[in-house]
């Protein structure tokens, strides 16, 4: 049983805006709801820097693989950021590394799909990342202090990333018929899953509610979503592209696009694990992670090792 | 934030100085074993588009902190000093510059 008193206090705190530090008081399903969303977040820039990797000795001049190996240096610093943040909450980084491995945590369904061509590493950076700063932005609000100090800093990091996506894309749409063609290819096949990258339907996403109430979301999926659509809608004219979605019209008196029906049915079928990559992107994060094992043990036993000796000395 | 044990060793709290004369400013955290891969990975996580000049790292539990649910007690001592503020005193008409 929490103390109504000590909740009062606390809803009050959120509704006038003071942020909400580790050390004061929260209500279990906060901290819960918190330790869920952060560490989901973290394990998303992590195992996002698979997708990406993948073509590091493949990328088309040393510019595109410097650029790229920067890139997925920041998804690792994120990744760090957010199990800082989420350490906070008082559960080790072994023990939420240990819930990814075991499938108890998810992290974002996007990265379950694979990069087939060098015109992906332009739609992740350009659709991907920019959805992904769109919810950002909005979570630099969020009423958790780390959490809020962790999104700020990533949202500073992040702009680049879409910038290098959409300079790629915008590249190939201007090179070859057959360029052109793998970069509407590649935006054919990331489009609808970058959307659903905000996530259910307000009407069926059952975490809204007191995420809402307790302001660690600002934003609802679809409000979210909307403004990422509004944004993208016009870059993609601008380079000559053609967004997947014959029912994308402007609608005047809502001043936003009106989209088609998004394929929930593929949305849940790849959170639960049936998507092209789920099992390889998880089995390659166990590999790394046993890989370096030897590595984690080492530095520890060094460092027992140094203690020790200034204890004698 | 109890100093939890884990694998990957203890927990530092970076602050990083973003220019000479400003003071040193809490960024975050990293694990590491000892001093110096403290450094090194504050250096890899805070500061890879030139943001600092200097890096202070603190291992966690080296911090003494108050508690937020003794605040109003802690802070106390100071409330009822408005004689510590400028505006606490009625300057004469005219007076310029003060």
């Amino acid at each position: 049983m929490e103390d109504i008193k000590k909740l009062e206090e606390f809803q009050a705190k959120i509704d006038a805006d003071v942020k909400i530090e580790p050390k004061d008081w929260m209500p279990e399903e906060y901290r819960k709801h918190l330790q869920r969303q952060i560490s989901q977040h973290a394990h998303s820039e992590v195992i996002g820097m698979q997708p990406e990797g993948n073509w590091i000795s493949r990328a088309p001049s040393l510019r595109a693989k410097v650029v790229l190996l920067a890139k997925i240096q920041d998804e690792a610093g994120h990744g760090q950021y957010l199990y800082s943040a989420a350490e906070t909450l008082g559960k080790s980084r072994d023990e939420y590394i240990e819930e990814l491995q075991t499938e108890k945590a998810k992290y974002s369904s996007i990265f379950n799909y694979p990069t087939l061509t060098w015109a992906d590493m332009g739609a992740v950076g350009w659709l991907v990342d920019g959805a992904a700063i769109v919810n950002q932005v909005s979570l630099q609000r969020t009423s958790y202090g780390p959490y809020s100090r962790a999104m700020v800093r990533i949202c500073k990091e992040e702009s680049f990333h879409q910038r290098q996506g959409y300079e790629i894309m915008a590249h190939m749409a201007k090179g070859t018929p057959e360029q052109k063609a793998m970069a509407q290819d590649a935006l054919n096949r990331f489009w609808w899953p970058s959307i659903m990258m905000f996530g259910p339907h307000d009407a069926d996403s059952p975490n809204t509610g007191n995420a809402v109430k307790w302001r660690i979301k600002r934003e609802t999926n679809d409000e979210l979503r909307q403004k990422f659509i509004d944004k993208t809608v016009g870059q993609a004219e601008v380079i000559g592209l053609t967004i997947p979605d014959p029912d994308l019209k402007w609608n005047e008196a809502k001043g936003c696009y009106d989209y088609g029906k998004i394929n929930w049915d593929e949305f849940w079928n790849v959170v639960k694990g049936n998507g092209p990559c789920n099992k390889q992107r998880l089995k390659h994060h166990i590999k790394a992670h046993k890989n370096g094992e030897w590595v984690r043990k080492a530095a520890l036993a060094y460092a027992a090792k140094q203690k020790e000796k200034q204890l004698v000395a | 934030m109890s100093n939890i044990k884990d694998s990957q060793g203890d927990v530092w709290e970076v602050f990083v100085q973003s220019k000479p004369g400003l003071p040193h400013k809490h960024a975050g955290s990293v694990h590491a074993t000892d001093k110096e891969m403290a450094l090194q990975n504050a250096r890899d996580m805070y500061t890879r588009r030139n943001e600092g000049t200097c890096l202070w790292v603190v291992p966690l539990n080296a911090i003494v902190s108050s508690m937020p649910e003794d605040s109003g007690s802690f802070f106390d001592p100071a409330d009822d000093k408005a004689y510590r503020h400028p505006t606490h005193y009625i300057m004469p008409e005219g007076a310029k510059h003060i």
